[in-house]
């Protein structure tokens, strides 16, 4: 942001002094990256840093609240260690949540690579399946589709990809349109190299950045929607620990015991939180 | 007359996708393992029931004519039989419905109580203190789960303060209204932060445009100058953010509903799931697409409406 | 004597930088009577429009008035609190833009725009407000000001807009425009109208016009006295006659050069080579002395005063000794030429 653009062309352009200084990281960039490690890495140490079972009931000891003895975080309704299964429930979180980014990341940068490189009917087909996906919400579609497939991270990971894909498809085409036009691409054609080869080598890297900047916020409302499916007792199936699944066991004794929901809850806002800074700072980066 | 006639074109523009819609709820069923009508009849079914449902569903004809027999019920407005609650869906739709609209409508007021001020003071004030604390809700509102939301507003307003109802929905237009507010307040805080930063920028573009100069240079007052000015134009490209965002939480009014146990769609898709009810689901699922697709052509036509440039023929 | 109009006093303007400052008007002074049409020319990025801008508090963020005086009537307004600055600037003055269509709001009805002002500002009611505004229309040459009162700024031609913005700045009864390039976005034709509208203004309706121009045959149309400004400083002023038959300062001089002139057929002896120095650093000695062909050792080390330089004329060049080599040096080239 100079104040070039501002003011207008009465003015003579701003000294470029000053843009190097600022570097290679952003605030946001960092204090993201560091809340986010600090989480992954909480999540792959859970047993160095509880001795506790995170299944394992003990109905003697139910509904302790937190800082009782050996359980820090307190207990849940059966008696199962809130803390040990707010770890090992980031575990399941974490890894299906940027599982399922991963595979509609692929699909809809290559179906978009296509469908802009090609255009014409190609194009025309891709366009119409996209509107008929992103005429459902997406949570609903998903909930419908895990639905009929049956619970399981299987199918959790399937329904998000068989919705995901469309907004990859739609940012890349648009990149791939703006891109084909320009004299790198229109060289590569020239050249007379394999259509795939000028797809993958020459396009893609040029027209993928987009993508990864939206991955960033979409692992995010992948995680939402891992939780929430969780929530509704349509994710991951117990008694595996997940955090969605603990907001809704605690829910019926939120007036009496109001950190069995908040905790876990607290843990996806602030999950949330990193992966927000992360992908402002890799915008803040990529507009630089 | 120029407008009804892009509102017409606008419908018709609607066929294509509204039968992709209808293809890919009718491909839900396809994707379930086993025989469709034995899922479809639940776990109590009788062998003769299923085998009565596998013709009368054409299960032994091709696909593209099923899809075809599917297609001519929904245009009859016959979205399938819920044989666990023994009722068309229509039905069970029709009396869950209203629930959902309410919140959606409760939900888009309450987003732009909270975010066009916001917005609107981070703007005017750049980068002071105000601006600098709404810019950075967005960030914290991204990974904010509307429905942990929704129970700590339960908590903190329904239940320790006692301010508003915690669950339902109420008989009179009164309860509706009371029951309503943490429900919309839910969804709105999940959707502003979204609208804030789009409308805080296109605010700050605006502001910084050569017709506010030209507004200034009448005398006339600052609030009447972003008031009458800025804030038209800045709405004019927030309300297609607002649109694709208001589309998108459909799906939450899904969870919200759970959360504040009110008698909507989405309430009754998860309890339908829950019992594995398929063609209630099915049904359902369709009402949330036509809900989207319905929001979008509001969205359009509000912009049209705003917009003078947009062209109408 | 009857103070002017309009008088700025040692007009300082700042753009704030990531490092430092730019310091884009390095105190400009200049008057404008009633009903008097003064042009301010220079190049882009000399500063003419930030000041233009400045004297109606309408500089674009971050740029900000240093310091400097504006005298209305004779009476200095620059310590009035904020509010009544404001209202007793867009009182005497107001603005027509480059750039019509962005200088019209979009999503609003030409003829509401114009309306505006007399509505909210000058207490009309409505329908007396959209009386004034279709007698603008009318008055700027709009035909059938009813109808397109009604309709929005992308339906109407270029000329049409401007037209419309020299209407909208007519709303609040100025008692002088400032125009900032008005007709630089328009082809000839229209420009030449655009231009007549606002010659007809000052003679029929004694409205005053500052009018800033980077293109001299657009100022000469219209104003009777120039300021010419360069990085920042006005550099030379007078009559528009003598300024252009006789330039007093070498930048001027040039100025004038670069504009072709079919009749004489004379050559760009001398275009002006090299750029305007960085406003963002200290500037010693004479701004122009890098560029002019006559700069000696004195004015690169001291910068020029403004001295008087004929009747109701200042330059600032220490060398208006050379004032006639200049003309000689043209004469001889164009004469080699043919």
């Amino acid at each position: 942001m100079s104040a070039v653009t501002i003011v207008g062309p009465d003015v003579p352009a701003a000294p470029e002094a000053g843009r190097r200084i600022r570097g290679r990281w952003n605030p946001p960039l960092v204090a993201g990256l560091v809340l986010f490690g600090l989480i992954v890495a909480a999540a792959l140490c859970a047993p160095l840093l509880t001795s506790q079972d995170p299944i394992k009931q003990n109905l003697a000891d139910a509904l302790l609240a937190p800082g009782a003895k050996g359980h820090l975080l307190g207990t849940d309704a059966l008696g199962r260690d809130v803390l040990a299964r707010l770890l090992y429930g980031a575990r399941v979180d974490l890894r299906v949540g940027v599982l399922a980014v991963i595979s509609p990341f692929i699909i809809g940068s290559l179906v978009g690579l296509i469908a802009g490189w090609f255009g014409g009917w190609v194009d025309a087909v891709i366009g119409r399946i996209v509107d008929m996906v992103i005429a459902f919400p997406f949570l609903v579609l998903v909930i419908a589709l895990v639905f009929a497939m049956g619970p399981g991270t299987t199918s959790i990971y399937t329904a998000i990809t068989l919705v995901g894909w469309v907004a990859y498809c739609r940012i890349v085409r648009g990149q791939v349109l703006v891109a084909k036009e320009q004299e790198y691409a229109m060289a590569a054609r020239a050249s007379g190299l394999p259509t795939w080869r000028i797809l993958l080598r020459h396009l893609l890297p040029n027209v993928v950045l987009q993508a990864i900047v939206f991955s960033m916020s979409d692992i995010v409302l992948t995680l939402l929607a891992i939780v929430t499916l969780g929530f509704l007792g349509l994710g991951v199936p117990p008694p595996t620990p997940d955090w969605g699944t603990m907001i809704q066991e605690g829910q019926q004794f939120i007036l009496t015991k109001w950190y069995i929901s908040t905790i876990p809850g607290l843990a996806v806002v602030i999950t949330g939180l990193a992966l927000a800074l992360i992908a402002d700072g890799i915008v803040e980066k990529a507009n630089r | 007359m120029k407008y009804l006639l892009y509102i017409l074109k606008r419908l018709v523009s609607l066929i294509p996708v509204l039968l992709g819609i209808s293809f890919i709820v009718f491909f839900l069923i396809r994707l379930i393992p086993g025989d469709p009508a034995a899922t479809l009849l639940g776990s109590h079914a009788t062998p003769q029931a299923i085998s009565e449902l596998r013709s009368q569903m054409g299960l032994d004809k091709p696909l593209l004519s099923q899809y075809v027999t599917f297609l001519g019920h929904l245009l009859q407005g016959n979205l399938g039989y819920s044989y666990v609650y023994s009722s068309s869906v229509m039905d069970l739709v029709t009396i869950s419905l209203p629930v959902t609209i309410w919140l959606l409508v409760s939900g888009t007021v309450f987003t732009l109580l909270i975010a066009v001020p916001l917005a609107v003071l981070a703007a005017a004030r750049r980068n002071g203190i105000a601006d600098n604390i709404i810019r950075a809700v967005p960030v914290v509102g991204l990974g904010l789960p509307a429905f942990w939301l929704g129970i700590m507003l339960i908590l903190i307003f329904g239940l320790k303060l006692g301010w508003f109802p915690v669950a339902g929905y109420g008989a009179s237009l009164a309860d509706h209204l009371r029951g309503m507010v943490l429900p919309g307040v839910t969804i709105a805080l999940t959707l502003s932060p979204i609208l804030i930063r789009s409308l805080r920028a296109s605010m700050i573009d605006v502001l910084s445009s050569d017709y506010i100069v030209t507004a200034n240079s009448k005398g006339i007052s600052t609030a009447r100058v972003v008031l009458g000015h800025a804030l038209r134009n800045a709405a004019v490209s927030s309300v297609t953010v607002l649109g694709v965002n208001l589309a998108y939480l459909t799906g939450s009014t899904l969870v919200v509903e759970r959360v504040f146990s009110l008698p909507g769609i989405g309430q009754q898709m998860i309890n339908s799931i829950l019992g594995r009810d398929f063609p209630t689901v099915q049904g359902i699922t369709l009402v949330f697409a036509i809900m989207v697709v319905v929001v979008n052509l509001l969205t359009d036509v509000t912009h049209a409406a705003l917009d003078p440039r947009v062209k109408l023929a | 004597m009857t103070p002017p109009l309009l008088e700025v006093r040692d007009l300082h303007v700042d753009i704030p930088m990531p490092h430092g400052r730019l310091h884009a008007v390095r105190g400009v002074s200049l008057s404008v009577g009633a009903a008097e049409s003064v042009g301010l020319v220079g190049e882009s990025g000399s500063g003419k429009s930030l000041t233009l801008r400045a004297l109606l508090g309408l500089l674009p963020r971050p740029a900000r008035i240093v310091s400097g005086t504006i005298l209305i009537d004779g009476e200095d307004v620059t310590g009035l609190p904020a509010k009544r600055l404001k209202r007793r600037l867009t009182d005497t003055m107001s603005m027509v833009f480059q750039d019509s269509l962005t200088a019209l709001n979009p999503v609003m009805r030409v003829g509401d725009q114009i309306a505006e002002a007399p509505l909210r500002k000058l207490g009309k009611s409505r329908s007396e407000a959209k009386a004034i505004a279709v007698d603008l229309m009318r008055e700027v040459g709009i035909a059938d000001p009813e109808r397109r009162y009604e309709l929005y700024p992308h339906q109407l031609s270029g000329g049409m807009r401007q037209r419309i913005c020299i209407a909208i700045a007519l709303s609040t009864k100025p008692r002088l425009i400032l125009a900032d390039e008005p007709t630089t976005a328009l082809d000839v034709t229209i420009q030449a109208q655009v231009l007549g509208v606002l010659r007809r203004l000052k003679q029929e309706e004694h409205v005053g016009l500052l009018l800033v121009s980077h293109d001299l045959a657009v100022v000469s149309q219209t104003c009777s006295r120039l300021y010419v400004m360069y990085a920042g400083k006005v550099v030379e002023s007078g009559d528009l006659l003598d300024l252009v038959t006789e330039p007093r300062h070498p930048y001027t001089f040039s100025l004038l050069r670069s504009v072709p002139d079919p009749d004489r057929r004379v050559a760009r002896l001398l275009t002006i080579e090299g750029r305007p120095p960085d406003l963002s650093e200290a500037v010693t000695g004479c701004s122009f002395a890098p560029r002019c062909p006559f700069a000696e050792d004195a004015c690169r080390e001291r910068e020029p005063e403004p001295v008087p330089a004929g009747p109701g004329r200042v330059s600032a060049c220490r060398r208006i000794d050379t004032a006639e080599r200049w003309t000689a040096m043209v004469s001889e080239e164009a004469v080699s030429q043919q």
